[in-house]
């Protein structure tokens, strides 16, 4: 009972706040409906037992790409207002192929069905629910997790990590300039001035004359 | 109320992901809001891979869910990178300007 007004609580949210993001005038205000809408998601996928990557969700989302948005937003000095022109223009378009996307989309959803237990093959159980409160030491979801992504996935973790890399490398490639005119310290410069500097071997007990 | 099951899931999955896309057409000009409906409809996604692999009880999705997010952050910081280049050599952040390599 209290799991499914959490759920319809978490859907309403997200669902208004991923409207909210795509309808506001202010960009930045876009961006808070965002953040919104990801820490519903982390509900609903707290609500399926998915702790892990609801967390994930936060860290992740929360607290580095929507920062990202909100430092991007916050820094170019646009007029948003005239960039919001059209939009009603397309509102007839747009709004029409989204009711036709999600039309066919439920009713997908609800002709799903599951093969019986004898045909289904499953690759990593996950451990249940009620698993998890009858032995509490036993594997929870980020412990299973754990278990199989360093092991039978441990390709895709590494490529993951290689991804990372090659956007944060991407990224500061892209956005790097050397600006004129501005003093900055050159350290291999500084060591290699020879003519100021000259080394004398003094020996013990001489001093320097 | 009736008991939540794998559909329920799935329709906030499909409206997420609808909202993202037609956000992509409503904000033709502000290259940010569609930046931003790529990730709603990243989102949806990822609710449609945990969805199903909690009610089938597999954990492959939550692993491919995992990939999801970690390529959608990588997007996020190339595109917006992308964006303050472009902010640079502009002066202005409007779409339908970008078309130097037709010209």
């Amino acid at each position: 009972m209290i799991a499914a007004a959490a759920f319809w609580i978490f859907a309403a949210a997200a669902i208004l706040s991923g409207l909210m993001v795509i309808a506001s005038k202010n960009p930045v205000h876009s961006v808070l409906f965002l953040i919104s809408a990801f820490i519903s998601a982390a509900g609903l996928f707290v609500l399926m037992g998915a702790e892990y990557l609801a967390m994930l969700l936060i860290v992740v989302y929360v607290g580095a790409v929507a920062v990202l948005f909100l430092f991007v937003v916050m820094m170019l000095d646009v007029d948003f207002v005239e960039l919001k022109q059209g939009f009603l223009s397309y509102l007839p378009i747009g709004a029409l192929i989204a009711a036709v996307v999600v039309v066919e989309l439920i009713m997908v959803v609800f002709v799903w069905a599951f093969p019986s237990d004898a045909e289904l093959k499953l690759a990593h159980p996950a451990p249940t629910a009620a698993q998890t409160v009858a032995d509490p030491d036993g594997p929870n979801n980020i412990e299973a997790i754990g278990l199989i992504l360093y092991t039978d996935y441990v390709h895709y973790f590494q490529i993951a990590g290689m991804i990372l890399l090659i956007a944060m490398i991407g990224a500061i490639v892209l956005t790097f300039r050397v600006r004129e005119g501005v003093r900055t310290q050159d350290p291999a410069e500084q060591a290699n001035r020879a003519k100021e500097i000259e080394l004398v071997d003094i020996r013990p007990g001489e001093g320097l004359s | 109320m009736a008991d939540i099951g794998l559909g329920h899931y799935l329709s906030v999955a499909a409206i997420l992901f609808a909202t993202g896309m037609a956000g992509i057409f409503l904000n033709r000009k502000n290259i940010i809001v569609i930046l931003m409906s790529i990730e709603l409809m990243l989102l949806a996604v990822n609710i449609n891979l945990v969805a199903f692999s909690q009610f089938l009880g597999d954990l492959t999705g939550q692993i491919f869910a995992f990939m999801v997010l970690t390529v959608a952050a990588a997007e996020a910081a190339i595109g917006l990178a992308i964006l303050v280049a472009f902010f640079r050599n502009r002066g202005d952040i409007a779409v339908d300007d970008a078309n130097l390599m037709k010209n």
